[in-house]
């Protein structure tokens, strides 16, 4: 071959920034705390010692959104929880990512009533949508594995996209006036 | 004695207009120890609560409405996602209001099966509160230990239901299935390692002084204001009022079973953590029992056999014309309970969970409410954090063991 065998040979290894790059990111990507309901239990089974999420680098959940990577919608999501989501969502920092945890989060789920956002997709960008009612927490780690080889497949042109801007009648409500 | 709860408006609206000398601070929707989607205003004079307004709603999930539009059998399943750490406790309530309504008769068998199961369900919850508790006060392995356990009471769930959480095993007329063939040695497993799991954990915290240091005479509340502010479950009894629903008003042969009701002496969390240790004990005592009992009966009886409430087995239907068409009526219109209503309270791992149901005759149930204990104990919140520190309210939600699901509904 060549430069990559003899280099190898002195203890370098070639690789693409992109593949270095998105490699950190997969490895430790922190989830943000963050529960709302019946799949925040299992989301927390699978932190816990019997699914060990550690494993991914994923063990440690950052209470702040600006300090995390990647917010797991764990449950339902109510009109009145949906503009804190988009508030936590906005705080967070870039590159982020978004997982809907079960049903609820996914689609509304078995509440198609008047009080729950049918899909956290009306408020968020989401990347991987987990099944279940609650998702066991297998499921959960197989989502998180979905995002990270969604992640790999990543570019880093430089060019930064545009940011998503949703424009829902439930981001109108301003918490903090409430 | 009058209970006076502040809205988060009163305490924000003279902050907002620069008229207090106190600083307010919102706590929550998203917060990590507030279990769930609280939101708890706090007026604070330095470090010290002055007052406190809990907001809650974000988690409302039309539950009680949903349910009307749904046929009686179905609306089991919406039953779950109330408390979302007992959902069997929640599908027994609702079963036996509307089996008060309809007065169908319950094998004595499903009543067992029901027993054991609402207890390892209730080991279940007290081991998240224990972990959550235990964790939000820094002790991360008690966590970590409790989820052991809890993930092997979860697989006698997946076993008998196919389901870990949201099981809906508990149906109007009995449970669903016939047992699977390990059960029984598979419960008989966890209880043998269950009371040795209960002294790992009392060895972690009950004399650590970190431990002791946070909840010793943290969120005090007094018996007559406890009956006042209408506590129920750990929080009432750690007061030291003896009232347990198996035992006041005994459901399911609940009064054939031989156990005790742990109770504290002054109502901090300390005694809080000591009562709901206890009931673990007695969880397991009951289970036993109840696992005895199973062991000793034929297989089989685990529905009613009248078959205008419960489906005939699937090898009646093949060959009865009558069961045919009792299959059939039942799945696509369901039963018709007589004009009425009914109320029936359990004991839920959080306290007096009621359920009300009220019929007009028809297929649907016309309202279903319930009494969640949650959303009682919640308003307590306020009379135990005023003149306490900031960092104790912490120590305080997690005491009073709210699951948000049922405070929302």
């Amino acid at each position: 071959m060549g430069i990559e065998e003899k280099a190898a040979d002195l203890g370098v290894v070639t690789t693409s920034l992109e593949h270095v790059v998105n490699w950190g990111r997969t490895n430790a990507m922190w989830p943000l705390l963050f529960g709302l309901a019946c799949c925040a239990i299992e989301m927390m089974g699978a932190q816990s010692a019997n699914y060990d999420l550690s494993r991914f680098g994923m063990e440690i959940n950052r209470a702040s959104p600006r300090q995390a990577d990647l917010m797991i919608v764990a449950g339902r999501v109510s009109r009145k929880m949906a503009p804190v989501v988009r508030r936590l969502y906005d705080q967070m920092s870039d590159p982020k990512w978004v997982i809907a945890m079960g049903d609820c989060a996914a689609c509304g789920g078995i509440f198609n009533n008047y009080a729950i956002v049918q899909g956290v997709d009306e408020v968020v960008p989401v990347d991987v949508y987990v099944a279940g009612c609650p998702p066991r927490p297998e499921a959960l780690i197989d989502g998180i594995m979905m995002l990270h080889a969604k992640v790999q497949r990543e570019k880093i042109s430089g060019v930064k996209e545009a940011p998503i801007t949703l424009q829902h009648a439930l981001l109108q409500v301003d918490v903090a006036k409430k | 004695m009058t209970i006076q709860i502040p809205t988060p408006q009163e305490i924000m609206a003279p902050a907002l207009a620069g008229a207090s000398e106190t600083m307010v601070l919102n706590m929550g929707p998203h917060h990590p120890s507030t279990h769930g989607v609280l939101r708890v205003v706090v007026e604070l004079d330095g470090e010290l609560v002055v007052n406190l307004a809990p907001d809650v709603g974000f988690l409302h999930t039309g539950i009680e409405k949903t349910m009307e539009s749904k046929t009686y059998q179905k609306a089991v399943v919406l039953t779950d996602r109330m408390d979302y750490l007992a959902p069997l406790s929640n599908n027994l309530c609702y079963a036996l209001a509307v089996e008060q309504l309809m007065g169908v008769e319950i094998p004595e068998r499903a009543q067992v099966i029901r027993v054991l199961l609402v207890e390892l369900q209730r080991i279940s919850s007290h081991l998240v509160w224990l972990g959550t508790h235990a964790l939000d006060l820094a002790a991360m392995s008690v966590f970590l230990y409790a989820m052991r356990e809890r993930e092997q009471i979860l697989d006698i769930f997946e076993l008998v239901s196919g389901a870990r959480m949201m099981t809906s095993y508990i149906r109007i007329g009995g449970v669903a299935y016939e047992l699977p063939a390990d059960f029984l040695p598979t419960v008989d497993a966890l209880l043998q390692v269950m009371p040795d799991c209960i002294d790992e954990y009392e060895a972690l915290l009950t004399g650590n002084p970190l431990w002791l240091e946070r909840t010793v005479d943290v969120g005090v509340v007094n018996a007559e204001d406890a009956v006042a502010l209408g506590l129920s479950g750990a929080n009432l009894r750690a007061t030291g009022v003896p009232y347990d629903v198996r035992k006041a008003l005994p459901y399911c042969g609940y009064e054939t079973y031989d156990f005790r009701i742990p109770v504290g002496k002054k109502g901090d969390n300390y005694d809080r953590y000591r009562v709901r240790m206890a009931e673990m004990r007695e969880s397991v005592r009951i289970a036993r029992q109840a696992w005895e009992r199973l062991c000793a009966m034929p297989p089989g009886d685990f529905m009613t056999h009248d078959r205008k409430v419960a489906p005939p087995p699937k090898q009646e239907i093949t060959h009865s014309m009558e069961a045919l068409i009792h299959h059939f009526k039942l799945w696509t219109e369901g039963f018709k309970p007589p004009v009425g209503d009914s109320y029936v309270s359990i004991e839920s791992p959080r306290g007096v969970l009621g359920c009300y149901v009220v019929s007009d005759g028809s297929p649907k149930p016309w309202r279903v409410h319930f009494r969640g204990p949650s959303f009682i104990n919640l308003q307590a919140l306020t009379h135990m954090a005023k003149g306490r520190l900031m960092a104790d309210l912490v120590a305080l939600v997690a005491s009073l063991d709210p699951v948000l699901g049922e405070v929302d509904r």
